[in-house]
């Protein structure tokens, strides 16, 4: 009976692009009782995810041409182990924010809220762009998902209404269509020059001329906008902090790193032949700077869930110093690519620990009534749960052991050091120190005993629960490893391992 | 009518619509300046279409323009929503912190 | 079998953080359970580990990459130690602390903190030892800060700025060894064949640097002083078993089981160590006399002490690395006496400087013979363990040709003696200021945890001869592993 579920040919990767927009449209269908479906309907998306990874394991990447028509005209989707381990991350994020979100937007009895009946459709169609982004094969498609998800975030921060979300919404939405034009003129170069918009035909095709070059820098710029990667990063801060806590979590665990998985997608599976080692060592430097900046805003803030949204700015820097490392494969490691393992890595040791975070820290603004920071002293005491979440996040994202933060920063590391280009393991370890410093910032809070006891409302023990779950995940991914490290494995691009140009 | 025309036209069109977006600050303009550069780029792409005298018309591009107005017809949408809320709620037309700029936006 | 050690600490410690803060005999009964079956543990795997059975359990962290859990002798050495102690310490803790707050978040940091130290002993790749070095970093943390008052709160800030930075350099040492050379298996004599010496020489010392900062290296010991503001079990558990013998343990492991002492040897990077440590030793002491803070005193030696091992082990002869080796546990039996009194006596007396010891001979006698006998050991006085120790590393010293070894022990045994004795004396000799009635020693099993270990550092010194005694135990290891 499973083999045959896991069969190649069996389409769950376009179930998992499928279902969730038909959740969403049953959504709005339902208006109120939405709430019914989600549980439900995450938790198919979850299975459908760990399908589509099991699939992969068992067959190896494969392409799915949608209703049997070929390139140049049909769309295809590529099911390899980056698609289907973005895949896992997106759907276990989602299913721990739907279980936070489900009685957080429960219509009072009083009146119905317009957040209350937006966020759900709003949350699968978000749902739906992620897994198109990962699984697209083709450019334009891509453009599309990218859209779809550009809008249904945009229209996440803005779900409360408040003047300063509103501006944070705006602001984020004329950053994020710029970078869409600039994604789509480098789409329409590209195709000028070689006809072609599928990944695996312009792969075969491109060569390093002019046209392609610029194509890719457009391309690249437009995407770098919409990943908040330094010094574009401004808009992030104020819309990810502002946005509802479910919101927050899935645009800064995930939104802004299918943007990031486009530039991968786009250098390393399609103009691997177009880049040069100027180009990698300056994706390196705005990685550095962005891990650098994004830190030392985030230790000067004061108000809570901007701190969590620096954080989002530095820790995307990890993920651009691959860019650099890869083809550094020396002897002695057993590990092919280590850099753009380790890259990858990090983007999904993130997702969960980041939407952790974001979820406890609603929790804790909750019970404060208040998002700065002075009013968390002695929470530890009332929350103790979404604390000890926080705490395992914050382990993550300092790179410590045992967490996925850590495994990712070790192969990273160890690229670097193994290609002699010290300066990129130096960036590596003060953007730990730094996070260090900011988070403990937080968390030292948590454990002052405050001279008065601080009036707190009260918090279900089992919202708590499911920040603490999305934490534990993050940490778990540093122990059990071998699984998404095999995962990742599987259909890697060739320059992963030889390096980019 | 060649490519190279098209091109060129839909060259000029970004150019206005990008110095549209980057030096006017009020909100409604902005949207105009992205609708402009989105026209520029669906021109240019269009223009593609025809690959030379005889040899027909290639579709994608055609049906790519197609999706790609239509998707920037509902980003318009959201973001003239957007700004007509933050119009209701706080009387600017501007992203705060930008100051309308004199001349043509202070009307 | 491993993996059985490493859940006695770790299973309670989860278990106590989902316990509601007033279901206090659960928690005792966790707590106590899991120190017990861990000693239980213990004591069989020694006896399997002397007959040279080997456990071992792997778990693959990435191809090549593995968590690997190993009992070997040195480790059980360490493991020993802690387990004795983290049951003493958890007995002393639940009378100390009573019925102060946040017990389960305490109690549950506590038993992570030992499941850490146990992982660090039985480490068998520097991964894996990175792994539970960071977690007792992360663990002890909450500990420090435990009252939750400004000067815990920057004192936590300090430690953690120094164990992280100190952690972040271990790192990169690590990385760099093993960007050479792939992942790096603790194994005798070392693997490290193919890589230049300046490289090897530099990785040293950024190893070392980042361990001596919780084996309190002077000028890396600035942390421990001030971590002094934790309740008495913690300074306990940090002086006494945890933390700095952490970092002095990972030497030990770094200098047998990472590079070798010939290699050592050929990379001439023994006696810049043993300089080092020596002159840690001594600064140690000396800043230890001018503290007139009694924990703070006690901090200094545990500068000066810990560097005894570091001593013993960088002079790689047999008799110094066995006098080390042995230092490490007596430093603990002895180092966790005094500050179980010292602990006792402010809670009880609330005594906490030294001119205030006056007369407590007689209102706690217990407590203070217990603290005698500490002390004096670590001054060095025969028959107690601290005797034993320095008596090998002095003559380790000789036999390497290091005759300034010998100096180095004597100044610094003066200097213990110039710190202690007018503790003991006033202890015993003053009359106490005010009329302190007697019978404030109680409840027992405050006062007994610190007269045990007092008892056990005379029999490790008196019956050193045994096979089964530290001494012993270290010389089996030397034998068996580091004999050229």
């Amino acid at each position: 009976m499973l083999p045959d579920l896991l069969a190649v040919g069996v389409p769950w990767a376009v179930a998992s692009i499928v279902l969730p927009l038909a959740v969403a449209l049953a959504a709005i269908a339902l208006g109120p009782h939405a709430r019914h479906l989600v549980l439900p309907g995450a938790l198919l998306g979850a299975v459908i995810a760990l399908a589509a990874a099991a699939q992969v394991l068992a067959h190896g990447a494969w392409h799915h041409a949608v209703g049997g028509w070929l390139p140049p005209l049909g769309i295809r989707l590529r099911l390899d182990g980056l698609a289907a381990s973005f895949l896992v991350a997106t759907a276990v994020v989602a299913c721990g924010v739907a279980g936070f979100s489900r009685r957080l937007f429960e219509p009072s009895a009083r009146r119905e809220t317009r957040a209350g009946f937006a966020f759900w459709p709003l949350f699968f169609v978000m749902w739906a762009g992620l897994n198109a982004v990962f699984l697209g094969a083709d450019l334009f498609n891509l453009y599309v998902a990218l859209e779809l998800l550009t809008l249904t975030a945009v229209a996440m921060v803005a779900l409360d209404g408040k003047a300063e979300t509103l501006a944070a919404a705006i602001r984020y939405l004329l950053f994020a269509l710029l970078g869409s034009l600039a994604y789509l003129l480098g789409v329409a170069l590209l195709y000028a020059r070689y006809g072609a918009l599928d990944l695996g035909l312009l792969r075969a095709a491109a060569v390093p001329d002019a046209i392609t070059l610029a194509a890719g820098a457009i391309m690249t710029a437009g995407l770098m906008a919409k990943t908040a990667i330094f010094p574009l990063h401004g808009w992030l801060p104020p819309a990810h902090a502002g946005a509802p806590t479910p919101a927050s979590a899935m645009l800064s665990a995930l939104v802004v790193k299918a943007s990031f998985y486009l530039i991968a997608r786009l250098w390393f599976d399609v103009l691997p032949a177009a880049a040069t080692v100027e180009t990698s060592q300056l994706f390196g430097a705005l990685g550095a700077g962005a891990i650098v900046f994004g830190s030392l805003l985030a230790l000067r803030q004061e108000q809570l869930k901007l701190v969590i949204a620096y954080s989002t700015v530095a820790q995307l820097g990890y993920l651009f110093l691959m860019f650099p490392l890869t083809g550094s494969a020396a002897a002695p490691q057993p590990w092919a690519a280590a850099a753009w393992t380790g890259g990858m890595f990090h983007a999904l040791a993130h997702a969960p620990a980041k939407a952790a975070m974001f979820l406890a820290a609603g929790l804790m603004i909750k019970a404060c009534g208040d998002g700065r920071l002075a009013p968390l002293a002695g929470i530890g005491r009332d929350l103790p749960i979404a604390c000890f979440a926080f705490g395992l996040a914050a382990v993550s994202l300092m790179g410590l052991p045992p967490s996925g933060g850590f495994t990712a920063k070790y192969l990273l590391l160890t690229a670097a050091l193994a290609s002699g280009q010290w300066w990129w393991a130096l960036a590596i370890l003060a953007g730990g120190l730094l996070a260090a410093a900011y988070l403990f910032r937080v968390l030292n809070r948590f454990l002052i005993a405050p001279a008065e006891a601080a009036p707190r409302v009260a918090v279900a023990r089992r919202d708590q629960a499911i920040a603490l779950a999305l934490a534990g995940v993050s940490i778990l991914l540093g122990l059990a490893s071998l699984v998404p490290y095999q995962l990742l494995q599987i259909g890697r691009p060739a320059a992963a391992v030889g390096g980019l140009s | 009518m060649s490519p190279i025309l098209y091109a060129a036209t839909g060259a000029v069109l970004v150019g206005i619509g990008v110095f549209g977006l980057l030096a006017r600050t009020h909100l409604l303009r902005r949207i105009l300046a992205f609708n402009v550069i989105g026209s520029g780029i669906f021109l240019a792409f269009g223009g593609l279409g025809s690959r030379g005298p005889g040899s027909g018309v290639d579709p994608v591009p055609q049906a790519i323009v197609i999706t790609g107005i239509v998707v920037a017809l509902a980003a318009t949408a959201l973001a003239v929503t957007l700004v007509t809320r933050l119009f209701e709620e706080t009387g600017a037309v501007t992203l705060p912190g930008e100051h309308p700029a004199e001349g043509p936006d202070a009307s | 079998m491993p993996v059985l050690v490493l859940s006695t600490s770790l299973v309670p410690a989860i278990v106590i953080f989902f316990l509601a803060e007033a279901q206090q005999r659960t928690r005792t009964l966790v707590n106590i359970a899991g120190a017990l079956a861990k000693l239980a543990l213990v004591a069989v795997m020694l006896d399997g580990v002397a007959l040279g059975v080997a456990y071992e359990t792997r778990l693959g962290l990435l191809p090549g990459l593995d968590l690997l859990l190993r009992v070997d002798a040195l480790a059980l050495l360490f493991l020993t130690l802690s387990a004795f102690l983290w049951l003493l310490t958890t007995i002393y803790a639940i009378s100390y602390l009573g019925q102060g707050p946040h017990l389960s978040r305490f109690f549950g940091f506590f038993s992570l903190c030992v499941a850490a130290t146990t992982g660090i002993a039985l480490s068998g790749t520097l991964v894996t030892f990175f792994i539970f070095y960071e977690l007792l970093t992360l663990s002890t943390w909450p500990l420090v800060v435990h009252q939750g008052d400004a000067r815990s709160i920057a004192a936590g800030r300090r430690y953690l700025a120094y164990t992280l930075a100190g952690s972040a350099v271990l790192l990169l040492g690590i990385v760099w060894l093993e960007s050479r050379t792939g992942p790096v298996e603790f194994t005798v004599r070392g693997s490290l064949a193919g890589v230049d010496a300046p490289t090897l020489q530099a990785v040293f010392c950024l190893l070392v640097a980042g361990l001596g900062v919780k084996t309190a290296l002077v000028p890396l010991h600035g942390w421990l002083p001030a971590a002094m503001v934790a309740p008495a079990p913690v300074s306990a558990l940090l002086h006494a078993v945890a933390v700095v013998k952490a970092g002095a343990f990972g030497i030990v492991r770094i200098i047998y089981d990472v590079y070798g002492t010939t290699l050592l040897h050929e990379l001439s990077l023994g006696i810049p160590l043993a300089a080092v440590a020596a002159f840690t030793v001594i600064y140690g002491s000396a800043r230890a006399l001018q503290q007139d803070d009694i924990k703070r005193r006690l901090a200094f030696s545990t500068v000066s002490q810990v560097s005894y091992i570091v001593l013993g082990a960088s002079l790689f002869g047999p008799y110094s690395t066995i006098g080390g080796l042995a230092h490490l546990v007596h430093q603990g039996l002895m180092k966790i006496t005094l500050f179980f009194c010292a602990g006792a006596l402010a809670e009880r007396l609330h005594v906490h400087k030294v001119r205030e010891l006056d007369g407590i001979g007689r209102t706690m006698p217990w407590t203070a013979a217990a603290f005698t006998v500490g002390a004096l050991g670590m001054i060095g006085v025969p028959p107690i363990a601290g005797f034993v120790s320095k008596w090998y590393l002095g003559l380790g010293g000789v036999q390497a040709g290091h005759v300034w070894v010998v100096l180095v022990l004597a100044g610094s045994s003066l200097l213990n003696a110039g710190y202690f004795l007018p503790l003991i004396y006033r202890a015993w000799f003053v009359p106490g200021a005010m009329d302190r009635a007697p019978g404030r020693e109680r409840p027992f099993w405050l006062i007994a945890p610190a007269v045990i270990t007092a008892l056990a550092s005379l029999g490790v010194g008196a019956l050193a001869g045994l096979a089964m005694s530290p001494l012993g135990w270290a010389t089996l290891i030397v034998e068996r592993n580091y004999t050229p």
